[in-house]
């Protein structure tokens, strides 16, 4: 992993001459033409860095381990997507299914956007805590400020190319944001998309800007570390680092800790590659974008979900917008709204408790961005939003001057001495807030309930759960088998190759039965030497033919509701896991949403509607079905469909084989993404508890 | 690196740095290898490059055709019996590649050439019946092809490439 190159980023810019002085004569020759060493010496080992800092100043680094990890991720995936309207989602799709460990490459970016936007939020708030904004280090911050809107914009258009559901109407809610601009709005909304709605033109110019402002974000950062090498680095006690006993070299002392620390952000990020890939995103992105249908419950990514709260809490839409921005820009004054004399939160007892506080509003705004506007949700989103801004233009003005902050220690070393005497105490504020973000929780989680009585899915046992999950092979031929002889005679499954059935970690077909199943189909080609299109018998190359040859014919054929392709569908589709689930999931690994949904619903069908429920005609009922009325009829009925091996022909195996299958259908490469994770893992596992020990012994010089 | 308190025990030090360097740059060869290995035909490329049959019934004598296997131009020539004379005529050591002609064509289908119809000097399409020798000639820089195929004249360096292929029947060939 390219650590090394963050600390490039993070230090390159010292101010200052140097006195290095490199002893080979090659070195020599340039240093006199190019002093590039001595300013690498000067930033990158020699500089003084506070010697008690902890481990939340390992954050900078992790960051621009993450800025790099994204750019080169994105560099790659760049060379194989393809940004228009039509095919942008399958060429996303290829990468995950085609491309050698596409699937890894295309995780990487897309949970690195996550990951680097946590590291971000911790890095803010570290600042906040230990007052990293005050003079002299105003400009530092607002730089700050400014590399995160940068990334917002850059997180947002992102989001919008694999050009899913959620991609789409992202693209439409955030772009008609600047519709609230008086008088101007809708010719600078129609000048964003290059359109008169959200289309190709749009998705064209997110992927030019895409790419262009992660380099942006590169060289403020750049600007950001140069400030800070002015400025020198803040740090816990607050104080200024006066004589050497407050510092030691950057190198070894800080680097290895950052590498430690980087190391260890390291191993959430894996889990999430490895193990998660999907439970920061949203199921409906799996559903090409249609600009036909929004679907039913819009949320941006969780990083601007307290924003989006901001926003749908302010009834007036001008104004909502407004709130939002403001927000965010309300950060870049707070160098003058917190005025306050002393940095760190830890002198200043009522700061730190309205600290935590803090934190836990914006927890919760980002808790009610997810939820529905509507009941109690758009109550305590106007009291929060309140609680946001009365933190930064009431309570920080107001602390600085009615606050006694406790005395700061003399230096940096005396803060460091008494450190190993005295025993932090457990943080009161952060109980309390911690009881109110509860109380919050839970009873915002009761209304919802009642709110919705919809059926949950039964968990089915799957053999693919799990951190060492694999796929039954024997489930996953008699699931195509299923699929072939019902499923197919509506669904298509337009991603999945003949030539997959035999890969590794699939059904287990060899190249012989798949040449000859292919052999089955008629597949239509040309045009040939006379220009006509003709019917040839499949390849191994070929694509499962869809049951229709258009969107329309499919709607026609099937009461105006057109049944869905089938290789993503236990990806697509998912249920609710509300609050406190959706946290055990993320501990159990638990992601098998989308296949117990699947599951369910196949054997959810009732010939009677429950009194008092009513289906439309050409409707059936389904007990899991959103709503429960489906267009489709059930689809299966027990022995409708023979089995070879013994296994019992019910629809419940039905039902179960054929979504094992189409989990297959929907990510091929699981067993390898599990079963490289947990080598990384181990890689991991081992590096961090090395870099531990290394940091300690290098640590141990300097106390 | 070195710290003075940490200096009595040398070696346990410096194997617990050199065990973390090693298991760094293990790590980071191996987060290498993804980035780079991306760079090669995907799956679905791979696939696309499966073997093609090809119909040799409409060509007539004298014709040729070409056809796409792996984005790759292939040349089939139906040779006349005077073009397999020329091949067949030349003294094969004279040659700048020399190659018999019968090691060029599968035995008892003499009258088909099969060829890879890319320049061996830069990658251009040769053009066929041009040149001296009545086979092709490449416009980019004067190479002259015969009517084996082989290079007679100008910088290309070999002859054009017989692709894999073998008669399935009289009339067809499987290339690939
Ligand atoms: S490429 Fe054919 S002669 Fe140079």
């Amino acid at each position: 992993m390219p650590v090394a190159s963050s600390y490039f980023l993070q230090d390159r810019i010292m101010s200052g001459p140097s006195d290095y002085q490199p002893s080979h004569p090659v070195l020599k020759w340039i240093e006199r033409r190019l002093p590039i060493l001595g300013l690498m010496h000067s930033s990158f080992v020699a500089y003084p860095t506070p010697r008690n800092l902890n481990y939340w100043w390992t954050f900078g680094a992790i960051l621009s381990f993450m800025l790099a990890i994204q750019i080169v991720t994105g560099i790659v995936l760049a060379m194989h997507y393809t940004p228009h309207a039509d095919l942008a989602f399958r060429s996303v799709e290829l990468i995950v299914r085609d491309v050698n460990y596409g699937w890894l490459l295309r995780n990487m970016h897309a949970v690195g956007a996550s990951m680097f936007f946590l590291a971000v939020y911790i890095h803010m708030f570290r600042g906040l805590y230990y007052g990293s904004y005050k003079e002299p280090r105003e400009v530092l911050w607002i730089l700050g400020v400014i590399i995160y809107l940068l990334m917002m914009a850059t997180g947002f258009m992102g989001y919008v190319l694999p050009w899913g559901q959620m991609s789409f109407w992202g693209a439409t809610v955030i772009t008609n944001l600047f519709s609230a601009v008086p008088f101007f709005g809708e010719d600078i909304v129609t000048l964003l998309w290059g359109g008169y709605s959200v289309g190709n033109p749009t998705l064209n110019r997110f992927f030019s800007l895409h790419y262009l402002l992660p380099f942006l974000i590169a060289g403020v950062v750049v600007l950001h570390v140069w400030a800070l090498h002015v400025a020198g680095q803040n740090n816990p006690a607050g104080v200024e680092a006066k004589t050497e006993k407050d510092t030691v070299p950057f190198t070894p002392y800080a680097t290895i800790k950052d590498l430690f620390g980087a190391s260890c952000f390291a191993i959430l990020y894996a889990y999430f590659i490895f193990y998660m890939p999907n439970y920061l995103g949203e199921a409906d992105n799996y559903i090409p974008a249609n600009p036909g249908v929004t679907p039913p419950h819009i949320v941006p990514e969780w990083y601007y979900l307290p924003f989006y709260a901001i926003l749908r809490s302010i009834p007036n839409k001008l104004a909502g917008v407004v709130a939002m921005f403001g927000a965010i820009i309300v950060l870049v004054f707070l160098p003058w709204l917190d005025s306050a004399r002393t940095r760190s939160s830890k002198y200043r007892p009522l700061a730190k408790q309205f600290f935590w506080i803090f934190v836990a509003v914006c927890v919760l705004l980002g808790y009610l961005g997810a939820q529905p506007a509507e009941g109690i949700y758009v109550i305590a989103g106007r009291i929060l939003t309140f609680c946001y801004f009365a933190y930064f233009l009431i309570v920080l003005p107001l602390l600085a001057r009615i606050e006694k902050p406790r005395p700061v220690p003399n230096s940096i070393a005396d803060d460091v001495l008494a450190k190993t005497g005295s025993k932090a105490t457990p943080m009161v504020s952060t109980v309390i807030a911690l009881a109110v973000a509860g109380a919050l929780f839970a009873g915002s989680t009761d209304s919802a309930r009642a709110s919705e009585r919809v059926d949950t899915p039964p968990a089915v046992k799957w053999s693919f759960a799990g951190p060492f999950g694999t796929f039954d092979r024997g489930a996953l031929q008699r699931g195509l088998k299923v699929y072939k002889e019902v499923c197919a005679n509506c669904h298509g499954l337009s991603y999945i190759a003949f030539r997959n059935l035999a890969d590794q970690g699939g059904p287990g077909y060899s190249t012989a039965q798949v040449n000859a199943l292919a052999a089955e189909y008629k597949v239509k080609d040309g045009p040939n030497d006379q220009g006509e299109m003709f019917e040839r018998p499949g390849r191994a190359a070929d694509y499962f033919p869809s049951p229709f040859p258009n969107e329309q014919m499919a709607r026609a054929a099937n009461g105006g509701a057109a049944p869905p392709d089938l290789s993503l569908i236990t990806k697509a589709r998912s249920y609710k896991r509300g609050f406190p689930t959706f946290i055990f999931d993320f501990f159990s690994n638990y992601q098998e949403q989308g296949p117990d949904y699947l599951a369910a619903l196949l054997v959810g069908f009732e010939d009677e509607p429950p009194a008092g429920a009513t289906i439309p005609e050409g409707s059936y009922y389904n007990k899991y079905f959103p709503g429960h009325a489906i267009k489709m009829p059930r689809p299966l009925s027990d022995g409708q469909v023979t089995y070879d091996d013994g296994s019992p022909t019910t629809v419940e195996q039905y039902a179960k084989d054929v979504t094992a299958f189409l989990m297959w259908a929907a990510e091929p490469h699981m067993e390898a993404r599990k079963r490289l994770g947990f080598q990384v893992f181990v890689v991991l596992l081992l590096l961090s508890s090395l870099l531990y020990f290394t940091k300690k012994k290098v640590w141990a010089g300097a106390h | 690196m070195t710290t003075a308190s940490s200096a009595e025990q040398p070696t346990r030090r410096d194997f617990l740095y050199v065990a973390t360097g090693a298991v760094a740059a293990v790590g980071a060869v191996a987060t290498a290898w993804p980035f780079i290995s991306q760079m090669n035909p995907d799956a679905s490329t791979v696939a696309a490059g499966a073997p093609i049959e090809v119909d040799l019934s409409p060509i007539a004598e004298g014709q040729d055709i070409k056809v796409f296997w792996r984005g790759k131009p292939i040349f089939i020539s139906h040779r006349t019996k005077k073009q397999i004379e020329e091949a067949r005529a030349v003294q094969v050591s004279s040659l700048p590649d020399p190659q018999p002609d019968d090691a060029r064509v599968k035995s008892g289908h003499e009258q088909w050439l099969v060829v890879i119809g890319i320049c061996t000097h830069l990658g251009c399409i040769p053009i066929a019946h041009e040149g001296a020798y009545d086979g092709f000639f490449c416009p980019c820089h004067g190479s002259v092809y015969d009517t084996s195929g082989r290079i007679r004249q100008g910088p290309a360096p070999a002859n054009l490439p017989v692709p894999p292929y073998q008669f399935v029947s009289d009339t067809k060939i499987q290339i690939g």
